[in-house]
């Protein structure tokens, strides 16, 4: 029993990193500039299709690819950012919302074209398959690597969010644009980096998808609801949020599913809706 | 006011919401369709079910401003309500079927609305997208009763007025769907012109100069809501008729998605802007679909992009654009 229950919680903290590491962007870009951004899934997928063809056709070390990932789609999403994005800040939340999904459509079709619907497979270096003692039982080695990797990210984004004078900055525009922009933010400049750093952890996260969740080109829709959830239940804009609201919904959805697999989603739409309801400003959102 | 203003305003008003001779030509073109299109009435009734579903989202996301990620979850209820009143209960009699999928449509509306519309911004966008998934899972885990994936089996609608019976080209069910789309247009239109849909119009506008005016926001957007949902409910009610079977699909995620990309693809808060949406989008999705998938799918995605960066208006928006340009 306690064995099932360690199970459960490990896995749902593993998949709690993955959440995080990929909806983190997405929370702080709709804190900055209230903008609905629905085709983050898309940069994330295009993480995952980044990696596999970086270590199968270029024969690419994993850990290598991942970073390689994260920085080119950090890099490409400046463009989309700046070209697409950029035109619909003022604009309704309807426009937000048919951009960003004309987006998800075009990046499936895309990548079905050119890769086929089939998921994608990765061959992970042994030093990431089999299981890890850690003293009391082991564990799937890739999975903690996946937990330790995602509290070490945390910890970064916290220092640089809550101790460098850029994270004041972000903050700052977060609470009150207008006021931060009167004294001297340059908010846009703010959040053209912020947006490139988020597509980029989102690739990342793409890249362990692939393992994980499997990233196949619905990936971009599929998923796209749970990073929604993280950033409404955390509260936007809010990386401390995001954090409790990603552990929230990977540990009760994984037991969910392992517990009633027939109907196990069940369970966290069922909670999402009560806690927004509850708090509808987020876990750690201001209202 | 002076005389001559008050009876410039009065002119004003009793012009407003008149006929246009314009809008016949929708309805000529619809009975016409079946005179020169015999061939395709299977899936001009689906294009017309498709037609009044986006109705139904115009009148709470064109006229209230009410954004709503999950407008499927009442089509779907409508559908089942519908499809199980004949395969679980044996009443197959159509037009009665088609009230009560309005109906349990409507009350689940309701009871939604009530909730849910007492948020805004995101959080409404989140709750109205959660609610529906969550409503989608608990069809899937109930699946005794809802068939679940494989799909509810059985409807079978009685003839029409107990005379019509349906053909193999769905010739009875055009005929069917386009009369039960022209009283509801006829009702949403009527809505539209009203002073109730007058304040809705203003909800959407500035919804703080409304509270101001002391206006009851929250109750006119419930009731608009489950006017809207009825006639969602009896879009779904039609389509498990017409196509004696409903799946999961007819909730699903994906069909809250596309009613939205059908109305903007016409053109959003002018009514007939869901008549050419449903249209051109049931048409170009049946030619292009099956002749390429993929391409289907990035062409509507360069559409929806294409449309938000340079005509948000929608193609009767841009259609109005260009005849007053003519005009000119």
């Amino acid at each position: 029993m306690t064995d099932v229950v360690i199970s459960i919680v490990f896995d749902g903290l593993a998949y709690a990193m993955l959440l995080f590491v990929i909806s983190v962007g997405l929370s702080v870009t709709m804190g900055l500039m209230g903008f609905i951004n629905l085709a983050h899934g898309a940069f994330a997928m295009a993480g995952g299709y980044a990696v596999t063809s970086l270590t199968g056709g270029l024969g690419l070390p994993y850990p290598l690819a991942l970073l390689a990932a994260a920085v080119i789609v950090g890099v490409a999403s400046v463009p989309v950012e700046r070209l697409l994005y950029a035109r619909v800040y003022a604009a309704r939340e309807l426009d937000q919302v048919m951009l960003t999904i004309g987006l998800v459509f075009m990046a499936i079709a895309g990548f079905t074209f050119f890769y086929g619907p089939s998921p994608q497979t990765l061959q992970l270096p042994s030093y990431l398959t089999g299981q890890i003692d850690l003293g009391f039982r082991s564990f799937p080695t890739f999975r903690a690597v996946v937990i330790g990797i995602g509290l070490v990210l945390i910890a970064v984004l916290w220092f640089g969010f809550e101790r460098t004078g850029f994270g004041a900055r972000i903050r700052a525009a977060v609470d009150n644009r207008t006021m931060a922009q009167v004294v001297g933010i340059d908010v846009d400049r703010l959040f053209m980096i912020t947006f490139a750093v988020g597509s980029g952890l989102a690739a990342l996260g793409g890249g362990v998808a692939v393992e994980m969740l499997g990233v196949s080109p619905v990936f971009a829709a599929q998923y796209l609801v749970y990073f929604l959830i993280v950033v409404a239940v955390g509260g936007l804009g809010s990386i401390k949020g995001a954090f409790f609201a990603a552990l929230v919904l990977g540990i009760v959805d994984n037991a969910g599913k392992y517990l009633w697999p027939d109907g196990g989603a069940f369970f966290i739409y069922a909670l999402t809706l009560a806690l927004l309801l509850v708090r509808p400003q987020g876990l750690a959102g201001r209202s | 006011m002076s005389g001559d203003a008050l009876a410039a305003a009065k002119a004003r008003a009793a012009g407003f919401g008149r006929w246009h001779p314009a809008e016949a030509l929708v309805w000529i073109a619809a009975i016409a369709a079946y005179f020169v299109f015999p061939g395709y009435m299977a899936l001009g009734a689906q294009a017309l079910i498709l037609v009044l579903f986006a109705l139904s989202l115009d009148l709470i996301l064109g006229y209230a401003g009410i954004v709503s990620l999950g407008h499927a979850a009442y089509f779907g209820i409508g559908a089942y309500a519908a499809g199980m009143l004949s395969a679980h209960l044996g009443w197959h009699e159509p037009i009665s079927g088609l009230l009560v999928a309005g109906a349990v449509a409507a009350a689940y509306g309701f009871l939604t609305g009530v909730v849910l519309l007492r948020y805004h911004g995101l959080t409404l966008l989140m709750l109205t997208l959660v609610a529906a998934i969550l409503l989608y899972e608990a069809a899937n885990a109930w699946s005794d009763v809802t068939g679940g994936f494989d799909g509810l089996l059985g409807i079978t609608p009685a003839p029409l007025f107990g005379t019509f019976e349906y053909d193999l080209w769905g010739r009875t069910h055009y005929w069917y769907v386009l009369a039960v789309l022209f009283i509801c247009f006829l009702g949403a239109r009527r809505l539209v012109y009203s002073p109730f849909g007058r304040a809705l119009v203003g909800l959407r506008e500035n919804t703080r100069r409304m509270h101001a005016l002391g206006a009851p926001v929250y109750w006119r957007q419930v009731q608009i809501y489950t006017i809207a949902c009825a006639m969602a409910g009896i879009a779904g009610g039609l389509f498990a008729q017409t196509n004696a079977f409903v799946t999961l699909d007819a909730m699903s995620f994906l069909r809250s998605g596309t009613v939205i990309i059908v109305l903007i693809l016409g053109g959003v808060g002018r009514l007939y802007g869901a008549f050419i949406g449903g249209v051109v989008y049931a048409v170009l999705e049946d030619e292009l679909a099956k002749a390429s998938p993929e391409f289907w799918e990035f062409g509507i995605g360069l559409v929806l992009v294409c449309l938000v960066l340079f005509a948000r208006d929608g193609i009767a928006g841009v259609a109005v654009r260009l005849w007053q340009r003519w005009r000119r």
